[in-house]
């Protein structure tokens, strides 16, 4: 019998929480939780594949194939629940990092993010070309029903903090297991990886399927709560954000990205209320702040004082 | 024939501008195993520099032929001030680090200067036409074209030629081989790396403001015109081969090229042609045309 551990408890009580909130939040943090948690997903994939020491610069691709799959699914085959168009989404984002995976799998370090980068900008010239999708308009996503309730906003909320809840817990067990542990292996070593009679292309592989398909549903996410689609999404500064997030947040634990998310969308929502012209100046300042003083993200100053504590 | 021609003269122009700045990227990558993100930014202070320069030297009433002089002038400038500010006040605390860190200080320089360009000329745009309308056009059988862009060509031989003598031709540069090559061994064997790493940022970003300036004249300078540039930059560093001057030249001829050719046969290619070709040199030579495959270290 597991005894119930730290991360999970932690995980359960930001559930009921979140979802208590729901009702009472503001409109705007309402809008603004469900963004900060759709990201949040993209980054907890990236988490998956920094643990092995692999920063990709192009998650923005799946993040957009999630998202145009979702829309896609409402305007061309007439869905009309977030479910569904979630899980295609997902899937379709999954199945893209299979096919590239083949290729992907075999890089390492500033060339891997440098593939990732030219695949997503790929898809960025593509969509930004093909008038049926809305070239660089894209085009409006709204589903009319949650689960089968007609709940609107609020319904995508809760599906947004259930999601969430289930891939942290997930992935809290996945760096548990003998899977995850692999991930520092590698990043170590991946001769002795290979020594110890592991493959390290097929985990690397499957890591990158499961970054997708992480990044795939925060895109989903995003699409639903947004109402729209551009390929902008697509764009290398969208994965940028997406890696900032995670360095802010650093890779100690599975709930590290989405305190970070959160943190960073209030600042970048504060910032640019207060000063338009000067809020990637800000983001950015905070950013260098946490590379040099704290080189294990925001989360490694938590662990530090509760360990001391 | 004459479409042939054009995809050859456009392609040649676009490469030469490409060459300028690329050349600054790999060598910063070359010797400091920088990624620079910001590289675009530098691009985009060039441009503004050289507007600023040229429209205030218009604006004294003096001869128009001088703000060529302005050009180069605002190149300079703004190498000769952001490359030591960036490098001694910021890149210097974080070397040693991961490449990919170093990629993200320079990703949060980038995101920084983008606003200080904002806050300094604000939100419109700058004009320097005089430097292109002093020079006319010339006709290339059924095509006319800018002189400006045939003195840009010229100007990247220049460069390329002048790296060349740098790098190869003097002691210095000698030394800067010596530390692309090996690091650690050029520096026991008494190499200043310090200065080097110094000399070649500040190198680097001249040649990405140089790359700025020139290109002032032919487009109206507005913000975000360096969010572009550095993808860019970085599928023509990627294609030639990472810290490769040679790989630099080719690089922008090839991309240069290919999206000449995309814009008159496919112009709804014209965006993604050039990362096509970026994933597939890195599908079969990861390490670029012209960089030797890396010995695996245990």
């Amino acid at each position: 019998m597991r005894r119930l551990d730290r991360t999970t408890a932690v995980l359960a009580g930001a559930l009921l929480v979140l979802l208590a909130m729901g009702p009472v939040l503001p409109k705007w943090a309402v809008f603004l939780v469900t963004v900060a948690l759709a990201k949040a997903l993209v980054v907890l994939g990236l988490l998956v594949l920094m643990r092995a020491g692999l920063v990709s610069f192009g998650q923005g691709l799946y993040f957009a194939l999630g998202g145009y799959a979702a829309g896609m699914a409402a305007q061309a085959l007439g869905v009309g629940d977030a479910v569904p168009m979630l899980l295609l989404g997902t899937v379709v984002a999954a199945g893209a990092a299979g096919l590239l995976g083949l290729l992907l799998a075999r890089y390492r370090t500033i060339f891997f993010a440098m593939l990732s980068l030219a695949f997503s900008m790929i898809l960025y010239g593509l969509l930004v070309k093909s008038s049926a999708l809305g070239s660089t308009d894209g085009f409006n996503v709204a589903p009319r029903t949650v689960a089968g309730l007609a709940m609107g906003r609020g319904g995508i909320y809760a599906l947004a903090v259930v999601c969430s809840f289930a891939a942290a817990l997930g992935l809290h067990h996945l760096f548990g297991s003998h899977l995850g542990r692999l991930a520092p292996a590698i990043r170590d070593n991946e001769l002795r990886v290979e020594y110890m009679g592991a493959s390290v292309r097929n985990v690397v592989h499957l890591y990158l399927v499961l970054a997708a398909a992480l990044a795939g549903l925060g895109g989903g996410i995003t699409a639903l709560a947004v109402g729209h689609i551009d390929p902008e999404m697509a764009y290398w500064t969208t994965s940028g954000e997406f890696v900032f997030v995670a360095i802010f947040g650093g890779t100690g634990s599975p709930v590290a990205p989405f305190l970070a998310s959160l943190l960073y969308e209030l600042i970048r929502s504060y910032a640019y209320e207060y000063s338009p012209n000067t809020w990637q100046m800000v983001v950015g300042v905070s950013m260098l702040l946490v590379i040099l003083f704290l080189p294990g993200g925001l989360w490694s100053a938590f662990a530090r004082r509760r360990r001391a504590a | 024939m004459g479409d042939l021609l054009a995809v050859v003269v456009d392609g040649l122009i676009y490469s030469s501008w490409l060459f300028v700045i690329a050349a600054g990227l790999t060598i910063i990558y070359g010797v400091m195993r920088i990624l620079n993100m910001a590289h675009g930014s530098l691009y985009a202070l060039g441009a503004y520099a050289a507007a600023s320069l040229a429209g205030a030297w218009m604006r004294g009433g003096r001869p128009p032929f001088g703000t060529y002089l302005m050009l180069v002038a605002a190149a300079l400038l703004v190498g000769l001030v952001m490359g030591p500010l960036i490098e001694r006040g910021l890149l210097r605390f974080a070397y040693g680090r991961d490449e990919i860190v170093m990629v993200l200080v320079t990703y949060a320089l980038f995101l920084i200067l983008e606003d200080v360009i904002k806050l300094i000329w604000g939100v419109e745009s700058y004009f320097v036409t005089e430097p292109y309308q002093l020079l006319g056009t010339v006709d290339l059988g059924p095509l006319s074209y800018p002189v400006y862009s045939g003195a840009l060509v010229l100007a990247a031989v220049a460069v390329g030629l002048g790296l060349r003598w740098g790098i190869y031709g003097t002691r210095y540069g000698k030394l800067l081989v010596a530390v692309i090559h090996d690091r650690e061994m050029a520096s026991s064997l008494g190499v200043d790396v310090r200065t080097v790493f110094l000399v070649t940022f500040t190198l680097g970003t001249t040649l990405a403001a140089l790359g700025g300036a020139l290109t002032a004249p032919t487009v109206s300078v507005v913000p975000g015109m360096g969010v572009e540039v550095i993808v860019l930059a970085f599928a023509v560093v990627v294609v030639g081969g990472m810290g490769s001057m040679q790989g630099a030249l080719l690089g922008s001829l090839i991309v240069g090229l290919v999206r000449s050719a995309a814009v008159h046969y496919l112009p709804q290619v014209e965006l993604f042609s050039i990362y096509l070709v970026m994933a597939l040199v890195l599908a079969f030579r990861p390490r670029g045309l012209f960089v030797a495959p890396e010995a695996r270290k245990i």
